[in-house]
């Protein structure tokens, strides 16, 4: 066990490119479960109880299976149907729908705990159903739930080195494939496993000034 | 028809191994979730400490990185582990590290008044944590012990990409052989969802016969 700094030189550059990818594909992944999310909540609020209950079952069902096989599926099954995707695309939807259920029970709780006196305000104030959506119950609901949300997309990029999985280029899939090169594992896999737990413990102290910032509810 | 018995019979053995898995790894999980969650209440500083790294580091990276390192990197410090060996380790490891914060919170869920009432009974530390603190806050972890199982059962999925024969290992070697896409990876998306609803269910069962005998104690 004999630690190379001049191969970590080396394969820095490397590395680099595949974090560029890792922090797209999370910056991507976390649009799109805050999207999904949002459309998971509010559909499972429906008037119609068809589509609460079927939504209701797909986010359970999506969340008690692992996400590895949801990212082959994606990538193996859609272009027996026709939809080619590039693993980065296929990987995106994976994490945003996977994350997504996550996300909408934060959305749920955070709708729940909007005062019923502001959808009765509104009701008197005679705005109409996406009226009262998007200018009362969502403004007030949001900020209290960013913490939460937040916590998911953290999350979400340490997950985010399954992607190698379908080939996606990032961190994981540059260091697997400097370390198969030059048969050197020590350097590649301890350098990715520290640059998470760097990103990790720093995303502490973020969440910490999120949660004093917007975690509590003004009453 | 026979051919896809064949199949099936591939998956089942993939969902034996993957049982295993679980099991072995909650088992690991439970034990380092009690140590570490009792040594981040411990009256030692240094026992807090080694309690706080060990959570801290593996919580920060996500438990791929974590296999990786186990199967490919502890070889060169000369500890070589089967891929079961190192898939136990570092599911155990992982999830343990999660389950000890529900362990922490519970036991500092229970209120001041159950303590003062061991001094009052004059039992010691150890005594007052066994007979009166853990009783009582076992029930308050055990829902979130359910979660952290499903979350254990989900990480299993990894443990393919280091060549150990799970479901997804399994759903990936009849996609090779059969070019078929949708049924492997549909019928074990199936398997673990109901592995998932077992759990739940195996955990909400042992919920309701801890509570038992404590109606009216509990508020």
């Amino acid at each position: 066990m004999d630690w190379d700094w001049n191969f970590v030189r080396e394969i820095m550059p490397t590395l680099i490119q595949g974090v560029k990818i890792t922090i797209l594909a999370t910056a991507l992944g976390s649009i799109l479960a805050a999207i999904v999310g949002l459309g998971i909540a509010l559909a499972r609020r429906s008037e119609n109880r068809l589509v609460a209950r079927s939504v209701g079952w797909f986010a359970e069902f999506i969340r008690g299976t692992p996400l590895l096989v949801q990212l082959y599926f994606i990538f193996y099954v859609l272009p027996d149907i026709g939809i080619l995707l590039p693993p980065l695309v296929a990987g995106v939807i994976g994490l945003g729908l996977h994350y997504g259920t996550y996300t909408a029970e934060v959305y749920r709780a955070g709708i729940d705990n909007v005062p019923r006196g502001q959808w009765e305000a509104a009701k008197a104030c005679n705005l109409n159903g996406r009226h009262t959506w998007t200018h009362i119950i969502l403004p007030q609901a949001i900020p209290p739930m960013i913490p939460a949300l937040a916590n998911y997309f953290i999350a979400m990029f340490k997950e985010t080195p399954l992607l190698s999985a379908i080939t996606v280029l990032e961190l994981m899939n540059q260091a697997k494939s400097v370390a198969n090169t030059y048969y050197r594992y020590i350097e590649p896999m301890t350098l990715v496993g520290a640059f998470f737990l760097v990103i990790s413990l720093c995303s502490v102290v973020l969440l910490r000034w999120l949660e004093h910032r917007y975690g509590r509810i003004e009453r | 028809m026979t051919q896809w018995s064949g199949y099936l019979g591939l998956i089942l053995q993939g969902a034996l191994v993957t049982i295993e898995l679980t099991l072995m790894g909650s088992v690991l999980a439970l034990i380092m979730a009690f140590l570490a969650g009792m040594g981040r209440v411990s009256r030692f500083f240094i026992v807090r400490a080694i309690a706080t790294v060990y959570i801290e580091f593996f919580r920060g990276t996500s438990i791929f990185v974590q296999l990786f390192w186990a199967y490919f990197v502890l070889p060169f410090a000369g500890l070589s582990l089967t891929p079961l060996q190192a898939g136990v380790l570092a599911l155990g490891l992982n999830v343990g590290a999660y389950a000890a914060e529900v362990v922490r919170g519970a036991i500092l869920s229970v209120g001041r008044e159950q303590y003062e009432a061991c001094t009052a009974l004059n039992l010691g530390r150890w005594q007052g944590m066994r007979h009166v603190i853990l009783p009582q806050a076992l029930l308050v972890m055990l829902p979130t012990f359910g979660n952290n199982a499903i979350e254990l059962l989900k990480a299993t999925s990894v443990v393919s990409l280091i060549s150990l024969a799970d479901l997804t290992f399994q759903a990936q070697v009849v996609r090779s052989q059969t070019g078929s896409t949708l049924m492997p990876f549909l019928s074990v998306l199936i398997i673990y969802f109901a592995l998932a609803l077992i759990i739940s269910w195996g955990v909400r069962t042992l919920e309701r016969r801890m509570a038992r005998g404590l109606d009216g104690v509990r508020v």
